[in-house]
């Protein structure tokens, strides 16, 4: 390819605080409209903003985790423009000065790690939604719900680092990981908590002066993403290749049709007269209280996956599938915490417990780790087959119930008493003449359909390990 | 004297006695809004059903000796900046006709605390933005001691109200010399504390770091009455200061001696009306015979003041009235066909001709290519005028001036002439931009009748201080002159 | 600084006002005045000279993560111009 792109993000998180950065509403979603609003969100006269503390220990975390020089001095500016989801006409966000900048994360690009820049990370209040459908008059008019207007959003803006729509999807997957970990935002794209617009451009390869950008909007999932940038990529490709000019712009996605198209028209100029707010004083962020912060810090995703590894002996694979969701590797370590294997726990977790947690949700889980230990080493002393351990785990993940007590209740316990399995293959030995000589001639196979016998008369319940090695004994014979 | 006449003090003390009720008062002043109102036009809307449900709840206080403080029972006018619940709030402007506040601001709750009655919400220019009270949406209000002639703006409802007795005392706003102008031309006391001192929650905002909420009363006792009502930390104002409220009417000994009065020449320049000067003058001699020392000060960029405040006043009033856009309350065009429409006539016919001018004024302040050479500007020379007050208060204890250039204007006067009318707020500009405190007290009449205020101005929450001189010059003075309305 | 109507129609745009006709040239015969003043400041030095955004010394003001309860939304919406259930109502926003 002569061409090399140049991508860079604007990704903004909503922080899981309980009320919302400037007023005591909740942040809670799913409301009716304009219930979770007071005088400060409906942006009525008179009404002051009053800053939430943990907007602010949240954003220095952010700022710490991705390696951010926090400022010891911060302040917020108005963004002024009108729009009918913006109550007071501009938003309150920070332009000069922001709480962190000058950071930088580490992606994986091309099987090596590559270190992607950070710019800033600065607080600011998210807007009211518009509904343009679904009511009776939709044609004639639009609806305006301030439910989501203040809720706090960080905006992390990264360095034109990015030089493929895979380097852009796996830097959004590695913020996605930080916030979840640092268990401030829940990440979810496509609800919109998570929301990332693009600039993209490309230059000839070998250049250091970059093209003329277009900034990509509307992108709301990490599918939709790398899609979107790999579009608009060969999009500025063909232009300049067939001798145009890429015109700066701002583009949206269409997720149905897989492409960018420009929202000209609808954009003006822009001029948000950003200037610093006065009915809000400064920030100032001693050493003490960014410390202070600094240790409360989790340990994030990578730094887990390499101690999954290196201590406990893990495959990478594995260490990459338990990480990818805090609430699974907090599980998945609290079983080995009980005393369980990392490798049989990694195997319960990644097999049986993500399948069902992607069925019905980390929510609906009433298993603890205990339990799902005690599962593994009723497996791991016999008690129990692999089937019916799968059975036992189902119940107890819906119902929480004491796993002994399933197996007792469900009759699952094997077999594993010798004299009682060798009567049983004794006796279908004794029906079955041909098979015994067929296996006798050769065909070990036939040994799989003794094995069958014996759990069919069992009803499943005998130790097969034992079936096995009874059946052998007696064929040698 | 009939009650509507007097003072916050002397009612308590005769409601204390039990010699009178606040429904007597109440009804004191609604005869007199009865008999005045119609020449003075001081109110948007009166509150008489209200005004006196309040009254008899204070009564019925009082019979169980109950009293919630100096401002039970007392009638009071309220500038129609004041968010009251359930009570229209217009601010001054057609936008607002027709907005019913659905809260209290904090200044309000704290005089509803205090028992005060709620006679009317006042008159006022157009979101705060004017010194002659008119360019009120509504109507011009007439100054008591010659209707001809404004009141001063752009609290000019509330300081009209209690100089001709339609209210005991007034609560406004002095954002450029809202306050003490119109206190100045209407002859009672007004204070503008100090920027952090008084809660802004609930009040309307002009331009949010100049705006500060302010009594207007008959005398500077009644003024330490009430702004020890309505200051101290809000939890809803972040920029309202964490700083202890002192007892400012038991800190009135009237007792100056010793202590040094400033006096900038910069404020006695050309252009200062020669009666006003010789008022004012006589009112520095007065103080110095109760034994202050008079100093020279200088505050060289007085001059860049006015022009200083014309950039950051609009900058920020263009972003504070981006909210009405006619969405969520207020007046609408009702006939819009699309978005932009409806924002462009809401906003074009809601707005009267000052308020858009600031608009303008302030949206070209803060532009792309603009802003470093005039809002960036302003706030540098801003810091140069607090450093020059700063210096000066080390000289003196306080500092003394006009409070306006010139006795009341004649309505219509200067309407047309926008630039001529900023520069009436000469001496009270600097005093917001460096966010410092002062005091108007009446200081004498003109020849034709016409009163002048004395500006007294004093370092950041020195509110004791300055009224305590504010009060010695009062002594000083004797009883000044009832409005002869 | 020279003020040009299209400078003019460009602020009204930006302040979402419109000036039409004679309002238009009145406005821009007023801010020519008004910013001739103005100009007054540009013979001040103030190079070096730190920008005053609050006049007074006051930081760190926060509330703490509590929810307090919102305007009953009846209350929150009793000054709309025109609602449909709970939410405001605006002409339709033609999407570019």
């Amino acid at each position: 390819m002569k061409y090399e792109p140049v991508i860079g993000l604007e990704v903004h998180a909503q922080l899981k605080t309980n009320s919302k950065i400037f007023c005591g509403c909740s942040t809670e979603f799913g409301k009716d409209p304009n219930v979770n609003t007071c005088p400060v969100c409906l942006g009525l006269p008179g009404v002051l903003p009053v800053l939430n503390r943990k907007v602010v220990e949240y954003t220095i975390m952010m700022g710490l985790a991705t390696h951010c020089r926090i400022a010891q001095e911060s302040i917020f500016a108005r963004k002024n423009y009108f729009y009918p989801d913006l109550p007071k006409g501009y938003q309150i966000s920070q332009y000069e000065e922001p709480l962190c900048a000058d950071g930088w994360v580490e992606i994986r690009s091309n099987g090596s790690s590559k270190r992607i820049g950070i710019t800033r990370i600065h607080m600011e209040e998210d807007a009211g939604k518009l509904v343009h459908e679904g009511a009776f008059d939709a044609s004639k008019a639009s609806f305006v719900d301030l439910n989501r207007a203040c809720v706090p959003l960080i905006e992390i803006v990264s360095e034109p680092d990015l030089r493929s729509a895979k380097d852009a999807s796996e830097y959004m997957q590695t913020l996605r990981d930080i916030l979840v970990y640092l268990d401030i935002c829940d990440g979810n794209m496509e609800e919109g908590s998570l929301r990332c617009d693009a600039n993209v451009s490309v230059m000839p390869r070998g250049s250091d002066t970059f093209g003329t950008r277009a900034e990509i909007k509307n992108m709301n999932s990490f599918r939709f993403l790398q899609q979107a940038i790999e579009y608009e990529i060969d999009r500025q490709i063909d232009i300049l290749e067939s001798g145009g000019e890429v015109v700066q712009e701002t583009r949206l996605f269409d997720s149905d049709k897989g492409v960018t198209s420009s929202m000209r028209g609808k954009e003006e100029a822009h001029d948000y007269r950003y200037f610093p707010e006065p009915d809000l004083v400064p920030l100032r962020i001693d050493q003490e209280w960014v410390e202070e912060l600094s240790v409360k810090l989790p340990e994030l995703r990578d730094a887990r996956i390499d101690r999954y590894v290196t201590d406990m002996g893990l495959p990478e694979y594995d260490a990459e599938v338990l990480t990818s969701d805090r609430p699974v590797a907090d599980f998945f370590e609290a079983v080995v915490n009980k005393g369980t294997k990392p490798k049989s726990a990694s195997n319960w977790v990644m097999g049986e417990f993500i399948r069902i947690v992607k069925e019905k949700g980390m929510d609906s889980a009433r298993i603890t780790p205990e339990q799902l230990a005690r599962i593994i080493s009723l497996v791991e002393e016999a008690t129990i087959s692999g089937s019916a351990a799968k059975k036992v785990f189902e119940d107890v993940f819906a119902t929480g119930k004491d796993p002994d007590g399933v197996v007792k209740e469900k009759g699952l316990a094997q077999v594993s008493d010798e004299d009682a399995i060798r009567a049983e293959v004794k006796k279908i030995l004794k029906n079955h003449p041909d098979e015994v000589a067929q296996f006798r001639g050769g065909r070990e196979k036939v040994l799989g359909f003794f094995v069958g016998q014996v759990m069919k008369a069992t009803k499943g319940k005998a130790n097969p390990k034992v079936v096995n090695k009874i059946l052998r004994e007696l064929l040698a014979e | 004297m009939k009650l509507y006449q007097e003072t916050i003090y002397s009612l308590h003390d005769k409601l204390k006695a039990g010699e009178i009720t606040s429904r007597q008062i109440t009804e004191s002043v609604l005869e007199r809004i009865d008999a005045v109102d119609e020449k003075v036009r001081a109110f948007i809307t009166r509150m008489d059903e209200l005004a006196l449900q309040m009254a008899d709840d204070a009564d019925k206080r009082f019979r169980k000796g109950e009293f919630l403080g100096f401002l039970d029972g007392i009638p009071v006018a309220l500038k129609d900046i004041f968010l009251t619940e359930g009570i229209p709030t217009t601010c001054g402007s057609r936008i607002l006709e027709n907005f019913v506040a659905p809260y209290d601001g904090t200044a309000v709750s704290q005089l509803k605390n205090e028992g005060a009655v709620f006679i009317h919400k006042v008159n006022m220019d157009e979101f705060a933005m004017g010194s002659s009270a008119e360019n009120s949406g509504f109507f011009p209000t007439h100054n008591p001691w010659d209707l001809d002639r404004v009141p001063g703006g752009s609290s000019g409802g509330s300081a009209a109200a209690v100089a001709a007795g339609e209210a005991i005392f007034a609560l406004g706003t002095d954002t450029g010399g809202s306050i003490r102008q119109p206190a100045s031309h209407c002859g009672v006391v007004g204070i503008k504390p100090t920027y952090g001192r008084v809660s802004r929650y609930g009040v309307i905002a002009f331009a949010s770091s100049l705006d500060q909420v302010g009594p207007i009363t008959k005398d500077v006792m009644d003024g330490a009455i009430l702004l020890k009502a309505i200051s101290g930390r809000d939890p809803a104002d972040s920029t309202s200061a964490d700083i202890p409220v002192p007892d400012y009417p038991s800190l009135l000994t009237g007792d100056v001696k010793g202590m040094k009065a400033g006096l900038p020449a910069e404020y006695f320049e050309e252009g200062l009306d020669p009666e006003v000067e010789e008022i004012v003058r006589k009112a520095v001699s007065d103080l110095e015979k109760r034994g202050m020392e008079i100093v020279p000060v200088s505050l060289p960029s007085t001059k860049y003041a006015v022009a200083t405040y014309y950039i950051i006043a609009p900058a920020e009033a263009s972003s504070n009235l981006a909210r009405y856009d006619g969405v969520r309350f207020g007046v609408r065009y009702p006939d819009a066909k699309g978005l932009t429409e409806m924002y462009m006539k809401t906003r074009s016919q809601g707005f009267g001709p000052e308020v858009q001018r600031r608009i303008m004024l302030g949206t070209f302040a803060l532009s792309a290519g603009y802003y470093d050479a005039y809002y960036g500007k302003a706030q540098r020379v801003r810091t140069i005028i607090r450093r020059e007050f700063d210096e000066a208060f080390t000289k003196a204890d306080v500092i003394l001036s006009p409070t306006a250039p010139t006795p009341a204007f004649p309505i219509g006067e200067k309407v047309d002439d926008p630039l001529q009318m900023y520069l009436t707020d000469i001496c009270t500009i600097p005093v917001n931009i460096a966010g410092v405190a002062a005091i108007s007290v009446p200081s004498g009449l003109t020849n034709s009748g016409l009163p002048v205020g004395l500006h007294v101005i004093s370092p950041p929450f020195t509110e004791d201080l300055l009224l305590n001189v504010a009060y010695a010059y009062e002594q000083e003075r004797g009883v000044f002159p009832q409005c002869p309305l | 600084m020279k003020i040009t109507p299209e400078m003019v129609e460009h602020v009204a745009e930006l302040a979402r006002l419109e000036l039409a006709g004679e309002d238009r040239r009145k406005m821009e015969n007023q801010m020519v005045k008004i910013l001739e003043y103005i100009s007054l400041l540009d013979e001040l030095d103030t190079s070096g000279v730190p920008p005053t955004s609050h006049v007074i010394d006051v930081e760190n003001v926060f509330r703490e993560d509590e929810v307090k309860p919102s305007l009953p939304v009846e209350k929150g919406m009793s000054n709309a111009p025109e609602s449909v259930g709970t939410a405001f109502k605006v002409p339709k926003i033609i999407e570019g």
